[in-house]
């Protein structure tokens, strides 16, 4: 290790990153400059753990924190391995640079619940390692074998002479010692701080309006924009009028950019005021005549017609195998991420380098389009990340980016711009809307000894990640569609890519949270034709050893199934999600023709719980996720625009029809698998499969407030 | 020039009757903890006191807002340690934490005028705000216990 990078790195953390989050709360914005100097740094092996002088420690991690609690949980792996108190970390978010990739993304990325699963080996590692540094610098000191020494509450102590050394006062000789290799971890039964729930970091900040995120950004000289972007997709601009739009008080330019036209002025208001006056005409592109009842028909026809078989989710003969055939067309919308924050960016652009603000999920990406758009390598790109006020995967997308690139190229400012909520609404990269197709076949003693799950929906990683999109199939897609714990004698799963021209993305859950919907409900269906009970009928086709078996019986046993007071009903899934399993039940009732749902009980196994409070808290948002996905929310399409514009139309969940939610979480010392994700696709079943308990109609098609009109 | 009574100090501001307090607030004043969510009072993230009544800043013109007393997320404790603060951290409420300045601003006036609300009350009056990281049930937790703190 190179001690004078090491303290020089050290010293440089005074000054803090984009988001960095003290054990006081204290949340600093500043300048990275000087961690990006692009030189290789020896430093590397361990780029994550510095410890200062003052036996206090800086955690840097590689993940974007929108709520999921990886400020809190991931440097919580380094002090169980360091033995240092939780109370004197803080944590930063790293810079944009390839030493941070995420060993799954390969890059900088945050996403997919795996944050605490890719990380967990990485960061407990980097904690174990530089406590064994410490150990031998002290041991160094004292002439006895390491071997003697022990660690506690950031100190190395030698019992046999009753010598203590804090880490602080050996930080130095610590630094000067080679780095060393495979370090052992700790015994899981030896934690004291991994499944407790400490204090999150960043909760001060956030309720003391000291968290900063993305349209918080200032910086001095910087003008603010906004962008018209066109009102149907693919369409490009033709002309625009901008005389009225520069009379506005405020406003300084108006120029074409390649999403639209940028309006930029001294204030967000004023931009907004300037776009609200611009007279753009535009050229319709291809997808001008979209509509979606149309490409729910396609969809249908794909579904029924074609598509490509999914390898690892088929087995056996279908085609074979006898029973009574079951069929249903499930028809799920698309669906916009409006996460709280509204899409922005802030970017400044010299001559020779680029500063990105960004509450975003994708650094590397970042990187990549302002490098692109700025005409300067990469390394000259410094990416400073903010909170995220919310992502649910719609902040994998860089587009405020390249709009915040492009508008400071031109104006030699820093510009932030701001998407209005109607911008955010109309231009998201939508959740797919999907039609399956599902049959089974039915043996003697109703259990499926066929099943088919035909997926028809737009591909994601076609352009997100085209190497990901294999011979024709998206492993997201159809991620849910024929869930591996049951037991089906012969199964087929296909999935159609319905291209439609309307940009589609990551959604919370995505894949699972609509194909969920369909095989869980459909499961219920065939439940009922078999006679049986729907949480019967599910253990019978799961393995009772199994970790599904469990979680469903865990859930069933908590919400005492089948035992609700009287005009009430329960409905009952299971879902996997990323190694994850849980299941929940859903108590509902009807009003008029509405679903109301009253209680929500989810247990879940996400193998050794790093920080139970969070967990909880995350299962309790994404079921509360799922129900507004699945409620009344739908985006529609008609002559090729979207017809929802904010919150007014594009109804999401609130505080009056949220449930009251019980979580309970599996004892487990297997590798953590990720929370964020997996109390949503199971939700949307639970309810519906509640619904038919009351009224005895199949809801096959989202949201509810249309099935049951 | 005008000048706004703003967490009980002065600020003069040089804008129009029209503009919405909001942006006078995060991008002239520079007080960024009372956020944009919506524009049009759906979303309740712009929420602020004024004369003590929760208002959404984003449709309120800084011309209404002349001469009353207006209080943001920033001011509402002097020390940080308003009862409803207080809760909010022992019950965990922020996820991503976007909205909770107008969760707060929203529950604090909700909690002057009525000590101990019932859950029909909290809904009634927190139902204005959205939450989607669904932090709900620990908000309606946060103000109960809050109303215990007071």
């Amino acid at each position: 290790m190179d001690r004078g990078r090491f303290l020089a790195t050290t010293a440089a953390f005074g000054a803090g990153l984009a988001l960095a989050v003290g054990a006081n709360g204290v949340v600093s914005l500043a300048s990275a400059a000087d961690l990006t100097d692009g030189a290789p740094d020896p430093f590397a092996t361990n780029a994550w753990v510095f410890v200062r002088p003052d036996s206090t420690a800086v955690v840097r991690i590689n993940k974007s924190e929108m709520g999921q609690g990886v400020v809190t949980g991931l440097p919580m792996l380094v002090a169980e391995e360091l033995d240092l108190p939780f109370a004197r970390i803080a944590v930063e978010v790293a810079p944009a640079q390839d030493r941070y990739a995420d060993p799954g993304f390969r890059d900088m990325t945050t996403g997919g619940s795996q944050s605490m699963a890719n990380m967990y080996p990485i960061l407990r590692g980097a904690g174990a390692t530089a406590r064994a540094m410490f150990v031998s610098a002290a041991a160094a000191q004292w002439n006895v074998p390491p071997s003697e020494c022990t660690t506690a509450a950031g100190s190395v102590v030698h019992a046999a002479s009753n010598r203590t050394i804090a880490y602080g006062a050996v930080a130095i000789a610590a630094a000067a010692l080679p780095v060393p290799k495979d370090v052992p971890l700790k015994d899981p039964a030896k934690f004291t701080l991994i499944g407790t729930s400490p204090k999150r970091t960043d909760i001060d900040a956030k309720v003391h309006a000291k968290a900063r995120y993305g349209l918080d950004v200032v910086v001095p000289g910087m003008v603010y924009a906004t962008v018209l972007r066109p009102p149907t997709f693919g369409a490009t601009l033709a002309h625009v009028d901008s005389a009225a739009a520069l009379k506005v008080h405020g406003v300084k330019k108006v120029f074409p950019v390649a999403a639209g036209v940028a309006v930029v002025a001294t204030n967000t208001w004023a931009a907004m005021q300037g776009r609200e006056k611009l007279k753009a005409t535009w050229t319709p592109g291809p997808a001008a005549h979209l509509d979606s009842h149309a490409l729910f028909a396609e969809g249908e026809k794909l579904a029924k017609t074609s598509g490509v078989v999914v390898p690892t989710m088929s087995k056996g003969d279908v085609d074979a195998a006898t029973g009574t055939v079951h069929e249903a067309v499930y028809r799920g919308p698309y669906l916009a991420h409006a996460a709280m924050e509204p899409m922005n960016a802030t970017a400044h652009v010299r001559a020779d380098r680029v500063e990105v603000w960004a509450s975003t999920q994708v650094q590397s990406r970042v990187r990549d389009i302002a490098a692109k758009i700025a005409g300067v390598p990469a390394a000259s790109v410094t990416v400073h990340t903010t909170f995220l006020g919310g992502g649910f995967g719609g902040r994998l997308e860089v587009d405020p980016i390249a709009d915040a690139v492009e508008i400071s190229k031109t104006m030699k400012l820093p510009v932030k711009v701001t998407w209005r909520r109607e911008d955010d609404i109309k231009h998201d990269y939508f959740r797919a809307m999907s039609v399956n197709v599902v049959r089974a076949k039915l043996d003697a003693n109703g259990k499926p000894a066929a099943w088919e799950h035909r997926v028809a929906s737009a591909s994601v990683f076609k352009r997100w990640l085209p190497v990901a999109f294999n011979k024709g199939v998206d492993t997201v897609s159809v991620d849910g569609a024929t869930p591996a714990g049951y037991t089906f004698a012969a199964k087929r799963t296909v999935f159609a890519d319905h291209e439609t021209g309307v940009p589609v993305g990551f959604m919370r859950a995505p894949g699972a949270n609509w194909n969920t919907f369909v095989t869980e409900s459909f499961l219920d269906e065939l439940a009922h034709a078999a006679k049986s009970d729907p949480l019967a009928y599910r253990l019978a086709l799961l393995d009772p050893a199994s970790r599904e078996y469990a979680v469903l019986q865990l859930a069933a046993q908590k919400a005492n199934y089948g035992k609700h007071p009287a005009g009430r009903a329960h409905g009952i899934a299971l879902c996997e999600w990323g190694g994850s399993l849980g299941a929940l039940v859903a108590e509902c009732s009807m009003k008029g023709k509405q679903v109301v749902v009253h209680r929500v009980v989810m247990a879940a196994d996400i193998g050794t719980v790093v920080h139970p409070d969070i967990a909880r808290a995350q299962l309790e948002g994404a079921i509360n996720y799922g129900i507004a996905m699945a409620m009344d929310a739908k985006i529609t399409i008609k002559n090729g625009a979207v017809e929802q514009n904010n919150f007014d139309d594009y109804t999401v969940l609130r505080m009056v029809d949220a449930p009251k939610i019980e979580t309970h979480l599996v004892a487990s010392t297997v590798k953590p698998t990720g929370v964020g994700e997996l109390g949503t696709p199971p939700i949307a079943p639970a309810i519906a499969n509640a619904v038919f308990s009351l009224t005895g109609k199949r809801v096959r098609t989202l949201p509810f407030a249309d099935a049951l009109a | 020039m005008k000048t706004l009574t703003i967490n009980t100090k002065p600020h003069s501001v040089d804008v129009p009757d029209d503009m919405p307090l909001l942006w006078v607030i995060r991008d002239v004043v520079g007080l960024t903890g009372t956020k944009f969510g919506c524009g049009i009072a759906q979303c309740g993230a712009c929420t602020v006191h004024i004369d003590g009544v929760a208002t959404r800043s984003c449709i309120t013109t800084v011309g209404d807002a002349k001469g009353k007393k207006i209080t943001t997320i920033e001011g509402l404790s002097y020390d940080g340690e308003h009862p409803v603060q207080r809760a909010w951290v022992e019950h965990a409420v922020p996820q991503c934490g976007y909205c909770q300045s107008g969760q707060m601003m929203t529950a604090s006036a909700l909690l002057a005028k009525t000590k101990h609300p019932t859950d029909t009350e909290i809904d009634n009056a927190m139902t204005g705000n959205i939450c989607r990281c669904g932090t709900y049930p620990r908000i309606k937790v946060a103000i109960k216990r809050a109303a215990e703190l007071a």
